[in-house]
């Protein structure tokens, strides 16, 4: 139960490369590492609370009105993540502005608890938010990384921005002169690096 | 009959089920929003003293900055469309600079809106760009966090910069930009040669006798 929550979150039904669901934040979003490291924990976070309070209380909802039951948990639970962000890191709100708020209307969050944490026990669900928030989560990075490192020449820049003066000195640095190739920030290097990725998992599948 | 109640009996049990869901989590979100409201206030003040705080230096004043300031009605100097706040700084209740937010509505893509610091002679302490969608990588070197190009515009005022000299160097003026984005310069170093002449029309106002 455990391995295949990590499997399939991770790999076999990863939310970013395979069921891609949820694609506006992730295109949106990872223009570098940090912007995709913290919307990804954001999302990360809320699919756990919402899977695994929605698994213990799925008895009680009639079937009839599901759906808006789970929009409300969920949207209930968004408000609660963008107040906090709000009030404790006021860096990161600016950073991740109106895609907090839009988590709600991520379909991966439903998806997961629509056809999973609505049939299953709510430890299993757990894991079940835990690692497609996860697989969701890395995929953003990876993404973040592409698109920083070939749009601006640097990995973790403003990392201490986010998450504290301590983290200074993770930026790197890579090009001395580098101008930047823009496309890879513009929206359209946020298709091409999702489309790279993609293939590249599907390569990797095909020559297992 | 028989399905007539039937049918309401699963009607009411959804609407009851509704209404406890939609109860139980306005009440958590009730208690979130007044544990975090305080909160996000003061480091919404915080934030908004320290973006003052990039345009003049922390040395000059000693009021209350955030609640010092006065209302500027939209006018055609500042370009805003709503009336907006102009912070006054003090020390010793003397004031020692004021702080201007101007428009650029004349950007490559939209308007930028710039925080200007002007003390009481008209000399600009500082100036920043606060927000704008300047091209990523061409235009947006007008961001401090991108080059310092911003800071070319400090110490200059009316009387040591003339009216034909506010203009980028393609234009024969006095202030650098970068090739191939112009446009870009140019509406900034526009709006902020507009926020001296509000500030010397309106200085009276501010409380500067000079």
């Amino acid at each position: 139960m455990f391995r295949e929550a990590v499997i399939d979150g991770l790999w076999k039904q990863n939310p970013g490369t395979i069921q891609l669901l949820g694609l506006c934040p992730t295109l949106a979003i990872t223009t570098s590492v940090v912007n995709g490291l913290s919307l990804g924990l954001a999302t990360m976070f809320v699919m756990i609370i919402a899977n695994s309070s929605i698994s213990p209380i799925r008895k009680f909802v009639p079937d009839e009105v599901r759906v808006p039951i789970f929009i409300l948990v969920i949207a209930a639970l968004v408000t609660v993540v963008d107040l906090s962000i709000h009030a404790f890191a006021e860096p990161l709100y600016k950073a991740l502005g109106i895609f907090i708020p839009l988590i709600v209307t991520n379909c991966i969050v439903l998806a997961r608890v629509e056809s999973f944490a609505s049939k299953n026990p709510t430890l299993p669900s757990f894991y079940d938010g835990l690692f497609m928030g996860l697989g969701l989560c890395f995929v953003l990075i990876i993404l973040g990384g592409m698109r920083e490192f070939l749009g601006q020449g640097t990995l973790f820049s403003g990392f201490d921005l986010i998450f504290g003066q301590s983290l200074s000195g993770i930026s790197i640095n890579f090009f001395d002169q580098y101008s930047g190739f823009l496309l890879a920030i513009l929206p359209p290097g946020a298709f091409l690096g999702l489309a790279l990725l993609i293939a590249l998992v599907n390569w990797i599948d095909q020559k297992n | 009959m028989n399905d007539f109640i039937k049918k309401n009996k699963i009607v009411g049990r959804t609407v009851l089920v509704m209404i406890i869901f939609g109860v139980i989590f306005s009440t958590i979100l009730e208690f979130v929003y007044t544990k975090a409201n305080p909160i996000i206030i003061k480091s919404e003040a915080e934030a908004k003293e320290r973006l003052l705080l990039q345009v003049i230096s922390k040395d000059i004043y000693n009021n209350d900055l955030i609640n010092s300031f006065i209302k500027i009605k939209p006018n055609k100097k500042l370009k805003n469309k709503e009336a907006i706040k102009g912070y006054i700084a003090k020390n010793n209740n003397k004031v020692t600079a004021v702080i201007l937010e101007t428009r650029a509505p004349d950007g490559y893509s939209g308007e930028i809106k710039i925080l200007v610091g002007i003390d009481t002679k008209g000399y600009i302490l500082g100036t920043r760009v606060v927000k704008h969608q300047e091209t990523p990588g061409l235009g947006d070197y007008i961001d401090i966090t991108k080059s310092d190009w911003i800071n070319i515009f400090t110490y200059s005022s009316l009387e040591n910069t003339k009216k034909l000299e506010w203009a980028v160097q393609k234009d024969q003026g006095k202030f650098d930009y970068v090739s191939g984005a112009t446009i870009t310069a140019r509406a900034v170093v526009n709006a902020i040669n507009e926020s001296l002449n509000f500030f010397k029309e309106n200085k009276l106002k501010m409380g500067i006798d000079v």
